[in-house]
């Protein structure tokens, strides 16, 4: 038998196009997906050289990063919308498949490519967004780029890539009633810290992991970039195939019976080695708060934030310091005592149908605390519709939500919706770096539960006792 | 891409870790589409305040590293977002190496494509840098083909950049020229499909 190998090994053998000494290995794109933000250089470099768009057909673009989320046909800022249009002008010009702003399809990018079938296991998938590691979640080597190489795929459908060193996250047990795959991933980077997965790809293995549903996993691979890994993927299984199958860009009938067969055979095998493995116990992980200014600066929702005066290093006793300064918080303060003023449920993380059904359920029949102001941004169009089909814009809005139209928001605010100075936000987003939600603005990440409860209350409440009190 | 082989200059120590691409360049300015101008947006938020007035505070708008051209910071440098703008900004800020004790994959690789060195070199390394760049008008000279920092008191460290990243940074090549010399091998794998 030949020797067993991971998955990232097998789709890396799969793609490779040339190899050569002392050089990284040629690497076959398979889908690259595009947004306007980090494009418009990447062509601009094209049209100066005179070079075409390898493959237009397996380049994917749409809208998302500057869209409003009120009115998406008033665009304020007049940059904003020159941005918009230029990534128009060069799809047209390009010849490249575009989710407008008044295409159905429209939404966040890493949203909208598991939508629409066009993420698929063993596909190698680049977008200039650190958040592509997403759509590893299907078993896809998935991983964010910069706009040179953004330019470079366009022209060359290829990269140059190191080949990575691989990186095993065993979550063993099962997660518990009220604990979410969101507060796992953040007790996970919280665990091993921001740098951990850098010069990694990462693949959850586990237990816990094979009993997420596909929503789930894309909420755990979308934070591998924030322990440093480009990628983070998931061997495919059941619960992928079921997911793919008779979406639009997914083969159909005999041709899905021989995908799926292809599929099965890229999980990685049994005794395959990994340069590293890490483990973690689910059923120890509890609702997850950050307090602090990068994703590991997290505790669960019981704890109190950190004391600068107890760090180990001066460096760390700095960083510490410097965070609780930024985030109006003080040493030794339980993280339920806080309380805030907005409340963000989207972005790429946690803006499908089913955080927005878990988070109708918390909110249901309560109302949003008149301190706060609360925001739902679907990640797709078509999640706003399908929300709107089950009623959830309803119960939101009833609960005193304010219910928007699709697209990156409050996540990093280059729209209108911008965290004031010095104000709080309990957002599912995924960074709560400063200034990240406008200048001044202080994020506490979250799920999408834990923002609800959060909203109703005004302050971080354990959100298992809610819905306790909730059913009694 | 200007080709880069030794340079000596002014050293700007920026002692924090986990120096994300959102505190490099704030994305309102990510909407340009352009690849220039974006060195006056900088650190935006640590160089400026709320009202758009100079920090004081902050040491790099100390005038005595208006010509600094080698940043020395932290570990994880560049963490977060992909940004190139990120690059962008420093280069045309001034900076042509960044020395730290470690990068995030994406900045790191974005450098590279935009001429940019970044080094790694230990922390202990790093810290003495840093240190010398607090306290005096601090110069170094990076030599790329040697691999190897200097100063005039004596300090000498020797780092290493991958053969592939080096001779793209000291040719200053065009990678899709490069590329596209192997057309027929992705012609060849696509046929295979
Ligand atoms: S939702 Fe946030 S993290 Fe996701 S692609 Fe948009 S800006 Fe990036």
């Amino acid at each position: 038998m030949s020797q067993p190998k991971t998955i990232i090994e097998k789709i890396w053998e799969q793609h490779v196009v040339h190899v050569e000494p002392n050089k990284p290995d040629l690497l076959y794109i398979d889908l690259h997906l595009v947004h306007e933000v980090t494009s418009p250089q990447a062509f601009e470099g094209l049209r100066m050289q005179g070079r075409k768009v390898r493959r237009p057909d397996r380049t994917f673009a749409t809208m998302d990063h500057n869209v409003p989320t009120l009115d998406r046909y008033f665009i304020k800022d007049p940059v904003s919308k020159k941005q918009m249009e230029t990534l128009k002008e060069n799809c047209e010009e390009f010849g490249i498949p575009l989710a407008d702003i008044d295409h159905p399809d429209q939404g966040i990018v890493h949203v909208i490519g598991p939508e629409l079938g066009l993420t698929q296991p063993g596909k190698t998938i680049v977008c200039g967004d650190s958040h592509t590691s997403t759509h590893g979640a299907f078993g896809a080597l998935a991983f964010g780029i910069g706009t040179s190489e953004v330019e470079h795929v366009l022209a060359t459908q290829t990269l140059w890539q190191t080949k990575p060193k691989t990186l095993n996250v065993k979550v063993n047990g099962q997660l518990g009633t009220g604990v979410t795959a969101k507060d796992l991933i953040l007790a996970i980077i919280a665990k091993f810290g921001v740098r951990f997965g850098t010069g990694y790809v990462v693949e959850y293995t586990g237990d816990a992991i094979r009993s997420l549903s596909m929503e789930e996993r894309m909420t755990v691979c979308n934070m591998s970039i924030e322990a440093g890994a480009r990628a983070g993927l998931i061997s495919p299984d059941e619960t992928t195939f079921n997911y793919l199958k008779g979406r639009r860009h997914v083969p159909k009938g005999k041709d899905f019976d021989e995908a799926v067969e292809k599929w099965q055979a890229l999980a990685t095998d049994e005794g395959a080695e990994y340069d590293t493995t890490v483990e973690i116990d689910a059923n120890e992980v509890e609702p997850q708060v950050t307090w602090g200014t990068n994703p590991g600066m997290c505790i669960p929702i019981n704890a109190t934030v950190p004391n600068p005066d107890k760090a180990s290093t001066k460096n760390e006793k700095d960083e510490i310091s410097r965070a609780l300064e930024y985030m109006g918080l003080t040493a030794d303060q339980p993280i339920s005592s806080v309380e805030i003023d907005h409340v963000f449920i989207g972005s790429c993380t946690n803006s499908r149908l089913s955080d927005l059904r878990k988070a109708a359920s918390i909110v249901e029949g309560k109302k949003v605390k008149d301190t706060v102001q609360a925001i739902v941004v679907p990640g797709s169009q078509s999640i706003k519709l399908a929300a709107e089909e089950e009623g959830l814009d309803v119960i939101f809005k009833e609960a005193g939500f304010q219910w928007r139209e699709a697209g990156c928001s409050m996540c990093l605010a280059m729209n209108d919706d911008i965290v004031p100075y010095g104000e709080r936000c309990a957002s599912t987003s995924n960074r709560n770096f400063e200034g990240r939600q406008g200048n001044g603005a202080r994020t506490h990440l979250v799920s999408p539960e834990m923002a609800a409860a959060a909203a109703i209350e005004g302050r971080f409440v354990d959100v298992r006792k809610f819905a306790t009190t909730l059913s009694s | 891409m200007e080709p880069i082989r030794k340079h000596k200059g002014l050293v700007y120590p920026l002692n924090r870790s986990n120096i994300d691409t959102d505190q490099i360049i704030p994305k309102q300015f990510l909407k340009r589409i352009e690849r220039q101008g974006f060195g006056q947006f900088l650190f935006y938020n640590w160089r400026f305040d709320d009202d758009g007035i100079r920090r004081e505070d902050f040491s790099l708008n100390d005038p005595k590293y208006d010509n600094a051209s080698i940043l020395v910071a932290g570990e994880n440098f560049g963490c977060g977002s992909s940004r190139e703008h990120a690059p962008w900004a420093l280069q045309d800020y001034g900076f042509k190496i960044i020395i730290a004790p470690s990068y995030a994959d994406i900045f790191y690789n974005n450098c590279v494509k935009n001429g940019i060195l970044a080094i790694k070199l230990s922390e202990k390394g790093v810290e003495q840098l840093i240190e010398k760049a607090e306290t005096s008008t601090y110069e170094l000279t990076v030599d790329l083909e040697k691999q190897v920092i200097q100063d005039s008191e004596g300090f000498e460290a020797t780092f290493e950049v991958p053969a592939y990243h080096r001779e793209m940074l000291l040719n200053g090549w065009d990678e899709i020229a490069v590329t596209l010399t192997h057309e027929d091998k992705i012609s060849q794998y696509e046929q295979a499909q």
